[in-house]
This record gives C-alpha cells, structure tokens and sequence, in this order.
C-alpha cells in the first residue's frame, strides 16, 4: 500500500439534487499530516462534499481517492464525524455505547464488543476529558459533550484520515480549545484532518490549509496563499464589509 | 378467570399465542419507534388486507400458515412501495403512507365484499380479520405463531448491533463499511412479520397499535435499549394475554380492541408515572425547583435588608420581606421552610433574621450563580462539569 501522493485526491467531483447542481466539478487535493478548513457560506455545499467523499450521497461524477486508492477500499482507513444534530441524542444509550460504535467496522457482521473493546473506547474517552461521563445517558449531555463523545467515537477508528463536518458547532469556548488541540495532536501523529469551519476568524490560527468553498471550488491550498481578501470575496459573494471585518479580526494582511 | 387459564385447553391456547404476540411485535416495536418509523405498521397492517383475501381466493384455504403467507407479500409490497416512493419521489414519507394504506385497505375491503357475496360457505370468517378474534387461534396457530416469533427473536439477537447502529446512526454505520440498506432491508422484514403473527388475533386494523405501543411504554422505564427490548416484551405480552381473556371469556367482544385497549393502559400509566421521564415525576420536580429558588430568593432579600445594618442577623418584619417576594406565593411558605433548615430564626411574632448558617448559604449561593459561569444561572453549573 503505497501512501506516496495525496491522503485525500477529489477528481470533478459533481452533485446534482435533481437538476441543480449542489457542488460543481470540485478538484481537491489534501497532503498526508494537514490540517485543512472546508469553509464557504451556507448552501454551499461543504456537508454535501463531505457525504459525496464518504459515499453517503451518491455523486453524479466524479472519483474519490483515499490515500492512492478508491474510497470504497480504504473506508478503515477513514473516520467521520457527522454533525452533532444529526442524530437523536435522546437514544436509550449510554456515552461509553456510542463510542464503541466507532468500533464495530473492526467487528464485522454479528460479533459483540468485548471488555478490550470497552477499555479502547474508555481510553478515547480519557483523551476528549469524558471518561468520568461513560455511563451517563447521552440526552443529558451538554452539546459541548456531546461533540467530544462524537470526536472520541472516530478516535477509537484509529483512521489516517478525518472527516469532521462543524465540530465546533454551538461549543464553549474551553471545549474549542479542547478539541483544537486535540486535532493537532492528530496532525503531530500525521493523520490528516478535513474539518467543515464555520468561524473565518479562527482559520488563520487553527488550520494549516483551507479548500474556499461555494458550489465550486474557489480555491485551495495553504492558508497564507489562499485565505485572501479577493478569494473571500468571490466565496461571500461580495459581501465585503464583512470580508474586511474578519481580516481585520483574524489579523492577516492581505497576500 | 385467571383459574380458566389453567384448566381451560382453549384458553390456554388462547392466552399463549396472545402472549407470543404481544411479546414479539412489542419487542420489535422497540426498533420502529426509535426510528421513528411507528407508522410503517400501520400501512403494513392495512396493506395486509387483501393479501389474506387474496390467498384465500387462491388457495380455498384458511391455514393460517396460508393467509399469513398472503398478509405478508403484501406488508412487503406496501412497506416497499411507501419506502421507494419517499426516495424515488418529491412525495413526503407520512403522504406516501397515508396513500398506501388507504388504498390497500380499500382494495382489501372491495375483496371481502365481493367473497362475501359469493356462494361460499366456507369463506364465513375471513371478516374477523378486520377486528380480529383471538378466540379463533388453535394450537397449530399458535405453533406458527411460536416458529416465527423465534426466528424474529433469533435474527435480533444475531444483528443486535448493527440494528442499535442503524437505529441511533445509519450514516455513520455505512461510514464503517456496514451495509445499512441490508440492515433495514432485514429490519423491514421483521417488522412484517411482527404484524403477520398478530393480524388474526388482533386484526389489520389495530394491529400496529401492539407495535408502538409497548415501545413507547417501555421508552418511559429505561434508558438502555436492551432493556427497553425486554420491558417492551413484557408489555406487549401482558398487554395480549390481558386482551385475549377479556375477549374470549366474557362477551363476544372483538379482541383487537381489547388488547389495544389493555396496551393503551400500559402507555397512560408509563406517560405517567415512570420515574424521570414521567409526567408526575416532572411536575413535582418543577415544584420542587419553584419551592427551592422561592427559598432562595426570600434568603437573599433578608440578606440585602441585613446588610444595609452593621449585623448579618438584623430582624426584618415579614410584612417587607412579603413585599419583596413573589406577589402571589408571598413569603410566609418559604419562610417557615427556611426555619426548618435553620437558615432563618424567627425574631418575636412577626421578625425575621437571617442564622448564621443562613449567611454562610447566602456566601454559597451568591458563588454559584454569580462566580462560577458570569450571569447564567442554572448554566454556570453545567459549565463547572464541562471543564
């Protein structure tokens, strides 16, 4: 298994919801270790890229490569992390249940966790500071909690690659920084980590890389090449107070 | 009547294959209503209508083996028909349900008039179906009814993580190489069968009502889903066993209704009375937090009053303190509570003032809300957890 190349190689990646295209031709290549933004207004389609990556939605065209090969050969080598709302947190299971789940691909068809598993899935949880909330009922959990048994369920994957789609939606701020360190020890280990963002104020500071999204690719590449007043613009569709706003926030100059 | 059960052969049959019932579409239920998926039932149940009729047509036999066979291909084809025509359309799934039910159940019923005026003697019986009559089941019903049931238990049981995971997440399942449209495919099966097994006793119209039913009962007990599993079971099972001897023993009641009747119980009082998710359970929680922070905030008036003096424990009349409380609950209530707990002492008739365990609360409180997560109240709490 080869891992020269890209650990995420998109090619003309279309999606279509009946006539209207949702993403348009998107081209993306992602290097082994980085820690990438997909950022981009909503409706642009940055969860729709990441389900078109993953397999979930079925792309018009297009191909994806996971670290030289395609997707469906490498899926455990892939882990993903939905939006917290997309499920119902209201599931009769407990924290320690849902993080196991991160491990049932390495079960396969029938067979039953065991106590090692159990004690993986304990040990992702010490890593997201959760392992005292194991056996609580997952309704009761803060979204901030929630987001980090989220993060700990891809954790146990031990994949190369991850897929995080808003992870630091409705999240305090001790969390962010939680789970901020918690991607770049990631990085430090030299997975590679494709998060949808949502706050253009942080970029600059928590990402190495930014793909600028509206439908079409925009641009993409290193965050000081790429994440520029001009290509903000094209991206917000020319809403440039706001562009200007956030450059003077996140202090970067223009390139 | 309970003595019937275990003398009386046909009760006996009765009872046991309400119970087997009872406990399998209960048990299953468990998954179509976490996947909020509860009304599938309902158009399976229906959509079987014809398929009965249309087996007895075929067949010129009533075996239950024979009309369940009927039932079922035809629960298969409506749940198949509702579920491609919600990803294959714009229709939405509640619409694409709705139609589906009412036209199967108008076809199956168009079938049932029409037998019915043939010369057919024979075909007597088949218009128990609609309500259903447990007191038709004989023992090779009842053993059908047990093969199947197991075969359902047997399949659960081997799929029991890739259901929870195609329940709580189907997304992320496929993510990891499960083959969640198989899953549901399976889990689709299952919930036909469920309804099969019960549609004699019960009947096409109720039926689904012994799905959702002990489901939802059980959601109110527990927060594990195995549990949840079993508890659903149990009711379901007490649900049919309790339906089938009403009907069968006295009147000649219908049993659908009954059972439904008896799980309905169950709900009502689950909605009720179970702890935490209960109704009771939360409004004498909400009382209790009313009680509390009135408590609270009578404490933190005498405090304001008591500092505007040189001495914590400066009395202060009632009638101020009433006056600064809520207008409605007053203050003499939390008051008297505060005594109890010794944080206030009564000064004469009618003065108050704060003891010195009463400062020291005033010293807690303050801390929490105000210290511990700027001016969020309750949220500071969850915050101090969060880190």
């Amino acid at each position: 298994m080869s891992d020269a190349g890209f650990a995420v190689d998109v090619r003309d990646v279309t999606v279509a919801y009946r006539e209207k295209p949702v993403l348009w031709d998107i081209d993306l290549e992602v290097a082994p270790g980085v820690l990438m933004a997909v950022v981009g207004p909503n409706g642009a389609g940055k969860t729709t890229l990441i389900k078109a990556i993953l397999g979930l939605i079925k792309p018009a065209a297009g191909e994806v490569l996971i670290h030289g090969r395609p997707y469906s050969q490498q899926r455990h080598r892939v882990a993903y992390v939905p939006q917290r709302g997309s499920v119902d947190w209201d599931f009769p299971t407990n924290v320690l249940d849902v993080v196991t789940m991160g491990l049932y691909g390495k079960l396969g068809w029938v067979r039953r966790p065991t106590k090692q598993h159990k004690a993986v899935a304990l040990e992702a949880l010490r890593k997201v500071n959760m392992e005292a909330f194991a056996s609580r009922q997952i309704s009761q959990l803060s979204g901030g909690q929630q987001q980090r048994v989220f993060l700990a369920r891809a954790l146990v994957q031990e994949a190369d690659v991850y897929f995080m789609d808003e992870p630091f939606q409705g999240v305090d701020a001790v969390t962010e920084r939680s789970i901020i360190e918690l991607l770049r020890a990631l990085r430090a280990e030299g997975k590679t980590v494709v998060v949808v963002h949502h706050d253009l104020q942080t970029v600059p500071e928590y990402f190495d890389s930014v793909l600028l999204l509206n439908v079409r690719r925009i641009a993409s590449g290193p965050v000081e090449d790429v994440f520029t007043e001009e290509n903000l613009r094209v991206t917000y569709g020319g809403r440039v107070g706001f562009v200007k706003f956030v450059r003077q926030q996140s202090g970067v100059d223009n390139a | 009547m309970l003595e019937l059960l275990f003398t009386d052969y046909t009760i006996r049959t009765v009872a046991l294959g309400a119970a087997i019932l009872g406990c399998v579409s209960g048990a299953l239920g468990t998954f179509a209503v976490l996947r909020e998926q509860s009304l599938l039932g309902d158009a399976v149940s229906h959509a079987a209508l014809p398929g009965i009729v249309l087996a007895y047509m075929l067949t010129s036999s009533k075996a239950s083996i024979v009309l369940m066979l009927g039932a079922g291909v035809f629960g298969a084809l409506a749940t198949g028909l509702v579920l491609s025509v919600t990803s294959q359309t714009r229709i939405k799934f509640d619409t694409a349900l709705g139609i589906a039910l009412s036209v199967f159940f108008g076809f199956g019923l168009v079938l049932l008039t029409f037998m019915q005026k043939r010369p057919d003697a024979n075909q007597a019986g088949l218009e128990t179906f609609l309500f259903g009559q447990a007191a038709a089941l004989v023992s090779s019903d009842v053993i059908t009814m047990a093969v199947i049931g197991l075969c359902a238990m047997i399949v659960t049981a081997f799929f029991w993580k890739e259901f929870k995971i195609a329940s709580f997440d189907p997304d992320f399942g496929k993510t990891l190489g499960l083959r969640m449209n198989f899953v549901q495919g399976v889990l689709m099966v299952l919930f036909v069968l469920a309804i099969v097994i019960g549609l004699e006793a019960v009947g096409v119209v109720l039926m689904s009502a012994l799905l959702i039913g002990p489901a939802a009962a059980a959601r109110q007990w527990t927060d594990r889903l195995s549990l949840m599993f079993v508890l659903a079971a149990i009711i379901g099972a007490a649900s049919g066993v309790t339906g089938a001897l009403i009907s069968s023993t006295g009147s000649a009641l219908p049993t659908g209704p009954i059972i439904v009747l008896c799980a309905g119980v169950f709900v009502a009082i689950s909605l009720l009375f179970a702890p935490r998710r209960g109704l009771t359970w939360r409004w004498l929680r909400e009382w209790r937090n009313g009680h509390r922070l009135r408590m609270e905030a009578v404490l933190l008036d005498l405090y304001a009053l008591a500092s505007q003096h040189e001495r914590p424990d400066y009395p202060h009349e009632a009638a101020v303190l009433d006056l600064m409380a809520h207008p409605i609950t007053g203050s003499a209530r939390s008051l008297t509570a505060l005594e109890d707990r010794g944080l206030v002492a009564r000064v004469g008739e009618t003065q108050w003032s704060l003891t010195q365990a009463g400062v020291a609360r005033v010293d807690a409180i303050v801390a929490d809300r105000f210290e511990g997560g700027a001016m969020h109240g309750g949220k500071s709490v969850a915050i101090r957890h969060d880190t």
